[in-house]
């Protein structure tokens, strides 16, 4: 019998460190790691390897040679000069300069009317809270997309060219967009826009100093009328000093289309209006918690001083609700630099739209999605980077 | 919790590669084993591609991917039709989400050769046009210099206008849209004054306006469009059979072999139709089909003639002449390669 007891304990004597080690939570969770890990590489390696083979097998020839190549490609509008006897790259490079166009014009009137939306949502007249409310849910509980295709259906109703609207001399709006009279593109307007750079910049730094002033001393120095001087002066003068010639050039009728000034397009006008209108909706409601999240009693407090609730909400409450604030702003940014990408629906000739023609004409599926995944994926962290830098800032430093 | 999850990925990554797997076999034999084939066609073109009332799919090229269902399965609705804008067709033909494209693709040598595609005989022969409003009081398409394009993304027809205008150094302005039918709304809607695509396509398109009557087709053709069914490179007898089907259904309109008078062949002395039609075996098994395919496709579906006079001709609301697309022995260019 002892000679049975012997074998049954030897063996698990040897190998009682196996429970040992596999109950060691260090290497445990290791394990599961490296072997996920693993995993992951080993599908991407997988896919690599699939698209490679599949490619080679089927005869496309891959690489990035293509963007060379002379793009043929017809684009209906471009901040940069553009013919369809420039290569792809150049024609991807307008797209990508449209989709900046349209998001960064669209984050700035997202912000100044979200805000203002939001805070009548918080207005004590019942109307006026309610009409936003309304148009809150409404705006937020339909798609997108509808949304789009029902503003560019609302500015294709506009009268053909040869009836358009002139409500002022110069000014037409029809089918075809909004024209409006421009300057003349001179070299020299650089001038001008370098000395309206320039007198911003300097009323900004003047009003550093004038807040800096009011902390130390609590003397109010406005700021307006220096500011206002210098944005008007700085740029008279340039155009004055290098003599630019100021022509201004009118839109008129000639042929099919208006030619001269510069115009706003039926797709470019859709496009801003339905994401802006969408995306405000959201920032309405952002502003709002933001707001309410900040005790009554700073209100309170704050009228105890005597300050009038526009300098309240301005110098107290604002400042602390941005804290909430901040955060959800950044993904809403990021939306509206992403759901851009809808403009191919109703032609707006942006990122998405020229890269998939591309595809299309060239064949290179593989490359060009990978353009706009790194342009899509460039955009967001830098919105993202500049927002968590901005929530930084204005983020209550606990002492 | 942690092991579920890395089963649950070690799982989801042998199901990718299973699915992954089983699309390096030969797409015939792929699609024996499924029993039918999927057939890329345009989201809505009158006349070439489009759901009918009742949802069937209808039309000219519609009906060559049904005569390859009866080619291979005697059954024209073993085929799954998937419509695809121009920019999403390629993609979805390389991948093998689609076995075969017949849906207006032109022709091109870089289709042919660096996309990795094979072409089968061209079933329509045809030539980029502009379509404008009669109330313009344009007659030729040298006066559209300045003019506002609606163009479809992704296709010849854009690479040619640009082309054009270079050519002839006119302006324009370009807008394009990828859903066929927004971009006919924003042209019937008056945002371009010139819509420009192959000119049967411009034909079929002003059959869909309100007012057809107010539009016209200018006299110029500027570009060569030959049309056609093309697969994926890799499979040569799934190519064969395509190429085949097509052939049958021209080589029967030139024996005078129509879906009416079929059986009245039954007793001919006529070699090449005995050939044609499997009474004298050899053909259909030589590319791997029943004898009788191509019986079986006039019968099913008709000859060439058939089906472009019920879709595009004079049986249809777009009322096409044959033209270039009339026999060569009538001084067209279709024109079958031998069954021998």
């Amino acid at each position: 019998m002892a000679g049975l007891a012997h074998p049954k304990t030897a063996p698990s004597a040897g190998l009682d460190w196996i429970p040992r080690v596999w109950n060691n939570r260090l290497v445990r969770t290791t394990l599961y790691q490296a072997v996920l890990f693993g995993g992951v590489i080993w599908m991407f390696a997988y896919f690599t390897g699939n698209a490679v083979e599949n490619m080679a097998r089927l005869g496309i020839t891959s690489g990035y040679g293509f963007l060379d190549r002379p793009a043929n490609l017809p684009i209906g509008e471009g901040i940069i000069a553009y013919t369809p006897a420039d290569s792809y790259g150049r024609a991807i490079l307008v797209g990508l300069l449209n989709t900046f166009k349209v998001t960064i014009i669209g984050c700035v009137l997202v912000t100044i009317l979200g805000v203002t939306l939001g805070i009548m949502r918080l207005s004590p007249n019942p109307l006026l809270s309610g009409l936003v409310q309304t148009y809150i849910e409404v705006i937020r509980n339909t798609p997108l997309l509808l949304q789009l295709f029902f503003w560019y259906v609302i500015v294709r109703q506009l009268p053909a060219p040869r009836q358009a609207f002139n409500p002022l001399d110069g000014v037409f709006i029809s089918n075809r967009g909004v024209q409006i009279p421009w300057l003349e593109a001179d070299a020299g307007l650089w001038w001008i826009a370098s000395a309206l750079g320039l007198a911003i910049l300097g009323s900004l730094a003047y009003r550093r100093m004038a807040m800096a002033r009011q902390a130390r001393t609590g003397e109010f120095t406005p700021v307006l009328p220096l500011a206002l001087v210098l944005l008007l002066v700085l740029p008279a003068l340039a155009a004055w000093l290098f003599s630019v010639p100021i022509i201004p050039t009118i839109p008129e009728l000639k042929g099919f289309n208006f030619v001269g000034g510069t115009s706003l397009t039926p797709e470019f006008t859709a496009l801003l209006t339905g994401l802006t209108m969408y995306t405000i909706a959201f920032v309405a409601e952002i502003v709002r918690s933001g707001v309410q999240s900040v005790a009554h009693g700073q209100w309170e407090a704050a009228r105890s001083l005597g300050l009038r609730d526009r300098r309240i909400l301005r110098l107290i409450i604002l400042p602390q609700a941005l804290r909430v604030i901040v955060p959800p702003m950044t993904s809403t940014y990021l939306n509206y630099a992403k759901n851009s990408s809808l403009a191919v629906a109703i032609g707006y000739p942006d990122l998405v739209s020229v890269v998939n023609t591309t595809m299309n004409q060239t064949g290179q599926s593989v490359e060009t999605i990978a353009i706009l995944m790194a342009v899509y994926l460039s955009i967001s962290l830098s919105i993202s980077a500049f927002m968590n830098w901005y929530n930084r800032r204005i983020a209550l430093t606990e002492r | 919790m942690v092991l579920k999850m890395v089963l649950a990925a070690a799982a989801a990554a042998a199901v990718l590669a299973g699915s992954g797997a089983a699309d390096a076999g030969a797409t015939l034999d792929a699609i024996k084993a499924r029993g039918s084939f999927k057939c890329g066609v345009g989201t809505g073109t009158p006349g070439f591609h489009y759901p009918g009332s009742d949802g069937v799919w209808r039309g000219f090229n519609v009906s060559i991917c049904r005569a390859i269902a009866v080619a291979l399965f005697n059954d024209p609705n073993k085929v799954e039709f998937v419509p695809f804008t121009a920019q999403q067709r390629f993609p979805a033909l390389q991948t093998g989400e689609v076995d075969i494209l017949s849906n207006n693709t032109t022709w091109t040598l870089t289709r042919d050769s660096q996309l990795g595609f094979n072409f089968g005989p061209t079933v329509f022969y045809d030539g980029q046009g502009f379509m404008v409003n009669k109330k313009l009081g344009v007659k030729s398409a040298k006066q559209l210099g300045g003019a506002t394009v609606c163009v479809q993304p992704g296709t010849t027809t854009e690479l040619n206008l640009t082309d054009y205008f270079r050519e002839h150094k006119l302006q324009f302005t370009s807008v394009v849209i990828e859903q066929v039918a927004e971009l006919r709304a924003a042209f019937f809607g008056g945002r371009c004054d010139v819509y420009t695509n192959d000119s049967s396509a411009l034909a079929a398109d002003r059959s869909a306006a309100t007012n057809p009557d107010d539009y016209i087709v200018l006299p110029e053709r500027i570009s060569k469009e030959p049309l056609g069914p093309l697969v994926r490179h890799g499979d040569d007898q799934w190519f064969d059979v395509m190429k085949w089907t097509v052939y049958a259904m021209i080589e029967a309109e030139e024996f005078g072999i129509k879906k009416t008078n079929l059986d009245s062949f039954a007793n001919t002395n006529v070699p090449q139709i005995k050939r044609l039609l499997g009474m004298e075996p050899g053909m259909g098994k030589a590319l791997g089909l029943d004898d009788k395919f191509a019986y079986n496709i006039i019968k099913t579906i008709g000859n060439y003639g058939d089906i472009f006079e019920t879709n595009l001709g004079a049986g249809s609301a777009i009322k096409l002449e044959r033209g270039m697309n009339d026999l060569w022995t009538r001084g067209g260019m279709q024109y079958a390669i031998p069954f021998r």
